[in-house]
């Protein structure tokens, strides 16, 4: 029970790390990137890269995953995504699903349709005895990683002048325009800044969940319910419903009641329920205030 | 004084009447296309498999076209109703074991039609809470739960082995399915063809202008009266029964049902192809699932697992550059051709 | 419902905040039927909220609506037209890739209770048509009501906005600036049309050009920062001190009012209010 407990934290902080960007760049210009997953997976890619073509470990592999990806992502925002803020969500849904398809068979053709191995640090193999329970190293690794990036990101946003703005700007981009702040600038900020955390949660989970070229797709449905059920207007919202997320995923694995003589796995679909349930009848989310104006 | 119980002047209602029968007539590149895919069936015996693949997908894309392009929901699970389909026909041949009415193609199209037109319509009142974006989420979320119960619910639908035993009857008790799939082509295309007419029927009609309307204007819908959430409700209704009669067809004509039918490609692949073929145009969805089959045999022929990246780019550029997708740019060079107004 | 007996439409209490805003402050209100209404009041007054409150764009924060003594405080805004509610808007809404004929055949299907029917074509009922056509011909759109929406000069839009309004026979029309952003020259006509719709219609004209207002109207109300200011007959209205110095004090000391209009547009408001006052 502890053990699905802890499994669960470890994969919903991941997903938090994964998904932050995204729902922080939907509130902020409405603008659906379905491709968000594809820097998850670049990101994991380019740890995969470093760790088995140039031996180096993935303490290495974390910053420059998100740098590449954060990168990837103010490059692509400024060239491409840049023209589509104004269009209609369909053809946002269609690029972005472009991107993804595009994105999929490119590191099927450079690294292969077969999911990668990663090797975690020596130091992080194994795991730690607590009384009666066990827990995996880098696991544990994971969640402490997340949870001081997850303070730093809400300090940042609560402290500094650039989080009052992007608040501000999530709030009403309009008014926030009318007050002088500069929205673009914070969008192409937030947009790189997002990817990378992306490209960040891709490297640190590579070791955790199988990374092969269909991530992006795979993906793409926990992003969504993470948003669905957290809301977009802060980050804490999609903080819990990650978590929320993560435990019942691992914990609909692992239980498998039987109904009338047929094992049922109850996973997935408990979770699809739970993301239309509350898109019907929160549609701010779960954790999301209603727009208060 | 503005009398609005005058009437209008004889010209201005003869031309009024002109205008609105003009509009609706039909015109020689759509003869000359139905012709050319009847006569694909005799020219070409020997694609026919291919030929009917792609008057399924024509179908299904109709189906969309009616929710996206006329309703204007963006749905991201419409394979569900494709998938319920396809099982329903499967499941309904399977216990007619290949004679009586429960066998009969035919018999099996209503059934799937009515029970996914019962099924989005209740799915529509949960769409249509919603704004664009939840839509989406909403329509992802609900094809996923068919999908999670298809594949559940092995012990009827066969789960990962697919469902076997699936005995269509003679068409109308008249016309075996035969191994060249001729029989199953003319099969799916007639009953795209008719469909066809319906759709064409009921974008025509006043429900169908008030649809335009509703996507053109929604604010301004409403204020002339418009019903529009119930409205949509009936779009959404008849998109799922389109698709579920071409879930049925491809179960019907390949004799089998896997869980790929429910499958997350299904739903993106036909907004793709919609897209491709203009969105909003009806004949769009035809002409883009033909493209879509043909690009897919060429790249995939080229580079079999790299298609997708094809197809992804194709998507990528005529977003940024194309606007009205292949339907755009033939009704362009048609209207340059007869220098006169767009076709339905 | 007492609101009932002589009036068209009303509203009781009626209050619409937005945040810490109050919009419209418990305006109580009553338009009998054929009349000939305007609704003035500096910028920011909250006459379009308060269009938007009648017309069901917008749901009341509390308070009620009454459309021929019925309580329609929640009815969507379909309900309300099909009811005899009809609107235009300041900003025009209309569908860019219809035609005018198209535009008000619509209007008028609905208006039929025809616009569900999906068995037959569009264009076949001939009231519909016939209707549409005339209703067009005495707006001056006749010669363009095959053309698209979208390619109209922007006076010919703003006489379809009327139209589609219009065409309905709606007991209650609320015309929001109807002439807003018309050029000077198409402006007599869209006055002439506002001037000459059926007697049977109660008019409520919101309104910035003072000619426009007393030239029209008969009675007018004063919407200042979301409440009734005054409320009368237009002659007593104009001789009003208190509604003078709203109008002039909106062009001479501007930093007095909560929401100072934008720009250069206070002025020339301002100008037009005392071209009306004189009038």
């Amino acid at each position: 029970m502890l053990t699905v407990l802890f499994d669960g934290l470890a994969y919903g902080m991941l997903l938090f790390v994964l998904a932050v960007g995204l729902s922080v760049t939907l509130g902020l210009m409405n603008f659906i990137n379905l491709a968000h997953g594809a820097f998850a997976m670049a990101g994991g890619y380019i740890a995969v890269v470093l760790m088995q073509r140039f031996g180096l470990s993935l303490f290495w592999g974390l910053p420059v995953a998100f740098i590449v990806t954060a990168a990837a992502g103010a490059f692509l925002e400024r060239t491409l995504y840049v023209h589509l803020y104004d269009k209609p969500h369909l053809e946002q849904v269609m690029f972005t699903i472009g991107l993804v398809f595009m994105s999929v068979a490119s590191v099927d053709y450079f690294m292969g349709a077969s999911p990668q191995i990663v090797d975690v640090p020596k130091s992080l193999e194994g795991n730690i005895e607590i009384g009666d329970l066990t827990l995996n190293k880098y696991r544990l690794f994971v969640i402490v990683f997340c949870a001081v990036l997850t303070a730093a990101l809400q300090l940042g946003l609560s402290r500094t002048r650039f989080g009052s703005r992007l608040r501000a700007a999530v709030d009403d981009a309009r008014v926030a325009r009318g007050l002088g702040i500069n929205v673009t600038a914070i969008f192409a900020l937030t947009f790189a800044f997002g990817s990378g955390l992306a490209g960040l949660g891709g490297a640190l989970g590579a070791a955790i969940f199988s990374l092969d070229p269909q991530f992006p797709l795979k993906f793409m449905i926990y992003f969504l319910v993470v948003i669905a059920v957290g809301g977009t207007t802060t980050i804490t919202g999609p903080f819990f419903a990650s978590i929320l997320l993560g435990v019942a995923d691992v914990a609909g694995k692992y239980y498998t009641p039987t109904i009338a003589g047929h094992q049922i796995q109850v996973g997935g679909f408990v979770i699809y329920t739970i993301m239309v349930l509350v898109l019907i009848f929160r549609p701010q989310g779960l954790f999301g205030r209603a727009p208060g104006k | 004084m503005i009398d609005t119980a005058a009437h209008a002047t004889q010209g201005g209602e003869s031309r009024a009447m002109a205008y609105f029968a003009e509009r609706a007539k039909w015109r020689w590149p759509e003869f000359a296309l139905w012709i050319g895919a009847f006569a694909l069936a005799f020219l070409f015996p020997s694609r026919a498999l291919l030929f009917n693949e792609v008057a399924i997908l024509a179908l299904f894309a109709l189906s969309l076209d009616i929710v996206l392009g006329y309703a204007g929901i963006v749905s991201l699970g419409h394979g569900a109703f494709f998938g319920l389909g396809a099982y329903v026909a499967g499941l309904l041949a399977k216990a007619g074991a290949g004679a009586g009415l429960l066998s009969d193609p035919t018999f099996g199209l209503l059934i799937s039609a009515i029970f996914c037109a019962f099924v989005g319509y209740i799915t529509s009142f949960l769409v249509l809470r919603g704004a664009d974006l939840t839509r989406l989420m909403v329509t992802l979320g609900v094809a996923l739960i068919f999908a999670e119960l298809a594949n559940r619910m092995a012990w009827l639908t066969g789960g990962a082995d697919g469902l076997q035993g699936v005995m269509p009857g003679k068409i109308l008790g008249l016309f075996e399915f035969d191994l060249f799939g001729r029989n199953a082509y003319l099969y799916s295309l007639t009953t795209l063809f008719l469909l066809f007419i319906v759709a064409r029927k009921v974008i025509n009609s006043p429900f169908g202008v008030s649809l335009r309307a509703i996507k053109g204007n929604a604010l301004r819908a409403g204020a002339v009266g418009i019903n529009v959430n119930r409205r949509l409700n009936g779009a959404y209704t008849l998109g799922a029964a389109y698709a579920g009669v071409a879930g049925a067809l491809l179960a019907q004509t390949t004799a089998f049902v896997s869980l790929d039918v429910m499958e997350f490609h299904r739903s993106a692949d036909v907004m793709l192809i919609v897209i491709f073929g203009g969105v909003g145009t009806l004949y769009g969805a035809i002409i883009g699932a033909a493209a879509f089959k043909i690009l897919y045999d060429l790249l995939a022929a080229a580079t079999p697992q790299y298609w997708q990246f094809w197809l992804g780019l194709i998507l990528v550029l005529l977003v940024l550059f194309v606007r009205g997708g292949i339907m755009g740019l033939v009704t362009g060079v048609y209207q340059r051709l007869t220098g006169k107004g767009g076709a339905a | 419902m007492s609101q009932a007996s002589n009036s068209v439409l009303a509203t009781k209490n009626l209050v619409r905040r937005f945040g810490g805003l109050v919009a419209t402050n418990d305006v109580t209100f009553s338009l009998p039927a054929g009349a000939r209404h305007a609704l003035i009041g500096p910028n920011g007054a909250g006459k379009t909220t308060f269009v938007n409150l009648l017309s069901g764009v917008l749901p009341p924060t509390s308070g009620q609506v009454f459309l021929d003594g019925q309580d329609v405080s929640a009815w969507p805004v379909f309900k309300r037209a099909r009811a005899g509610l009809s609107r235009t808007f300041q900003i025009n809404q209309l569908f860019a890739d219809f035609t005018p004929l198209e535009t008000i055949g619509l209007a008028l299907s609905e208006a039929h209770s025809e616009g569900a029917q999906f068995w037959r074509r569009a264009g076949t009922s001939r009231a519909v048509v016939d209707e549409a056509v005339a209703i067009l011909e005495q707006l001056d759109l006749g010669d363009v009501m095959e053309h698209r929406v979208g390619s109209l000069p922007y006076g010919k839009q703003r006489l379809l906005e009327i139209a589609i309004a219009v065409a309905p026979k709606p007991k209650v029309l609320l015309l929001d600036e109807p002439a807003a952003g018309v050029p000077e020259g198409e402006r007599e006509q869209i006055l002439e049309i506002v001037e000459a719709l059926p007697k049977e219609m109660a008019l409520v004209l919101i309104e910035h050009d003072m000619d426009l207002v007393f030239r029209f109207a008969k009675t007018i109300s004063v919407l200042v920062q979301g409440a009734l200011f005054v409320e009368g007959p237009a002659s007593e209205v104009a001789r009003d001190p208190r509604v003078r110095q709203v109008y002039l004090g909106e062009s001479e000391v501007e930093h007095h009012l909560d929401t100072p209009p934008p720009g250069g547009a206070g002025h020339g408001h301002a100008g037009e209010a005392g071209r009306g006052g004189a009038a």
